[in-house]
């Protein structure tokens, strides 16, 4: 595994690994507790439009991707706040849009676009430096605005109900914590691909909190964990010769399954231990 | 001026999509008064609440909290929403929650201090729930998870306490305890409780007031089954344990 890093790939496909298990750690913990995966799913999808974009007007699709998923974070953020629409009906329906979209631009495209698979799934090992600054300027900013408004959106996850009448701007926090998950989707997009993103955005975050009830401690566990899943999936298609994303998917899904089965088989140790020790004390 | 107004309604009307929620409702209550509304369960309570906390405004009439518009009195009232709507698996601990409480005191962007520790400390003391600090809120019991949710809206130091359905999934002997700690906390702030459930109104509660849309106020806290009747739409059988004083009122004028 050590002699692989000599190739500047492997290097790169690490630390963009690393990079994505830091976002995924930190925002992934938001998508779990407050129950965001659906529309998570929705923006992943809808940036789509945006690589389209960025082919289209001949930018990185990366910075096409960043603009389009934080605009279409934001317009379904508040179309399901403030319309009267079913919330999964409104991202249902932006979610192909954004897809749809993106066809139309990389059709309208002269010539053959390059590797839109690789948007589609991830392709780790392709990744250019360019777009590793990309990624570390993005999680630099998720660890920033997550620090300075930990308190506020600990409200909004907690009781959302109870925050506004605190006087906590609640719409506008949702908004943000919007654009941060639209942020990690870019983050993650060049690791597993858009339509795999949403099992790094949930996975890692669902194991960590069988583990501990302290928000922080999911956050730097599921960190963790994203990055055990990014390394072993990464090594583990470098020698199998398998696509990377769906590997590193794989990876996750199988150790989330082992986990949860531990877990419940720990829920009901102790639950009849519980039984046992009541039933001595009478 | 012992006697200054906690909340006054005047002709209010809420509406939700053209059908009213809230017909003409129209009370006063005093500092520290502790006013118990009971009425079954779409009656609008929660939407009264509401109206008091300024989530929502109504279509017609004044209200007024705590000498002031609802919109600006709102840091001034402690809220101790339905605790069953939480997600029982969030990981946050008591402490967490109940510091949660003291947001309206900082503000965006500034982190708790020294001052709000004291606050929680001194809160959680009170509710006698120091112990449980440590622990995550949705493994408490309900009457435990109840107590971290009223040390939440108290940590704040309100001057009025909303309480909705706080009796709901907590056994009886807990809801005695319950209004004993309420007795207690009555002498520092004014409290307003909603329940469906006649039997969470008890002795504790200085005025009862029955809700279904419209509100029937009564300034002391005789019910008979008549009233609960009327409120209800339909015969209640009336189960009182103890020293809940039984009087027969005057009939509201009936609706419509």
């Amino acid at each position: 595994m050590i002699e692989v890093l000599q190739y500047e790939f492997m290097r790169n496909a690490l630390l963009a690994g690393l990079l994505a298990s830091v976002a995924c750690g930190i925002i992934g913990t938001y998508v779990i507790v407050k129950r965001m995966a659906f529309i998570s799913g929705g923006v992943a999808h809808a940036s789509f439009g945006g690589i389209g974009l960025g082919y289209f007007f001949g930018i990185n699709p990366i910075l096409g991707a960043l603009s389009f998923t934080i605009g279409s974070a934001l317009v379904m953020g508040v179309v399901t706040k403030r319309t009267r629409l079913p919330e999964d009906t409104a991202i249902g329906i932006l979610w192909a849009l954004g897809m749809a979209l993106g066809v139309i631009f990389v059709f309208l495209t002269p010539g053959y676009p390059p590797d839109l698979f690789g948007y589609l799934f991830g392709n780790i090992l392709t990744v250019p430096a360019s777009d590793l600054v990309i990624m570390l300027i993005l999680d630099v900013i998720i660890i920033l605005v997550v620090y300075l408004l930990y308190k506020e959106f600990l409200a909004l996850s907690f009781d959302e109900e109870f925050g506004k009448v605190a006087g906590i701007p609640v719409e506008r926090l949702y908004l943000t914590l919007l654009c941060l998950i639209a942020l990690t989707v870019v983050v993650l997009i060049r690791v597993v691909g858009l339509i795999l993103v949403i099992a790094l955005l949930t996975i890692p975050a669902a194991m960590a909190r069988q583990y501990t009830y302290s928000l922080k401690k999911v956050m730097l566990l599921a960190g963790l964990i994203g990055a055990a899943f990014t390394v072993s999936g990464l090594w583990l298609s470098y020698a199998l010769d398998l696509p990377s994303g769906a590997t590193i998917i794989l990876v996750g899904g199988v150790s989330f399954l082992i986990s949860f089965g531990f877990s419940r088989a720990r829920l009901k140790r102790e639950h009849r231990r519980k039984v046992s020790s009541s039933n001595t004390r009478t | 001026m012992d006697d200054k107004e906690a909340i006054r309604f005047n002709g209010v009307w809420v509406y939700y999509d053209g059908v009213p929620v809230l017909k003409d409702i129209s009370f006063s209550i005093a500092e520290h008064d502790f006013l118990g509304i009971i009425g079954p369960n779409g009656g609008g309570k929660t939407t009264l609440l509401k109206v008091v906390l300024g989530l929502i405004t109504p279509s017609r009439g004044r209200v007024s909290v705590l000498g002031q518009s609802p919109e600006r009195s709102h840091h001034q009232i402690g809220y101790v929403p339905q605790y069953s709507l939480f997600d029982r698996d969030f990981p946050i601990s008591v402490w967490e929650t109940v510091l949660m409480g003291r947001w309206d005191k900082k503000g965006l962007f500034r982190r708790y201090g020294e001052e709000d520790k004291k606050a929680v400390h001194q809160a959680l003391k009170t509710l006698g729930m120091l112990d449980y600090q440590k622990q995550q809120v949705g493994k408490l019991s309900g009457g435990e998870q109840q107590r971290v949710f009223i040390a939440r809206a108290l940590v704040s130091e309100p001057k009025l306490l909303l309480l909705d359905e706080p009796t709901a999934s907590v056994d009886s002997a807990i809801q005695s305890d319950f209004y004993e700690l309420l007795a207690d906390l009555k002498q520092r702030v004014t409290i307003v409780l909603v329940s469906h459930d006649i039997s969470a109104v008890s002795i504790h509660v200085d005025k009862i007031a029955c809700l279904n849309r419209r509100l029937f106020y009564h300034g002391s806290k005789e019910v008979s089954a008549e009233t609960l009747e009327s409120t209800y739409a339909c015969p209640v059988q009336m189960i009182a344990h103890g020293t809940i004083p039984h009087r027969v009122l005057k009939e509201h004028p009936h609706d419509d």
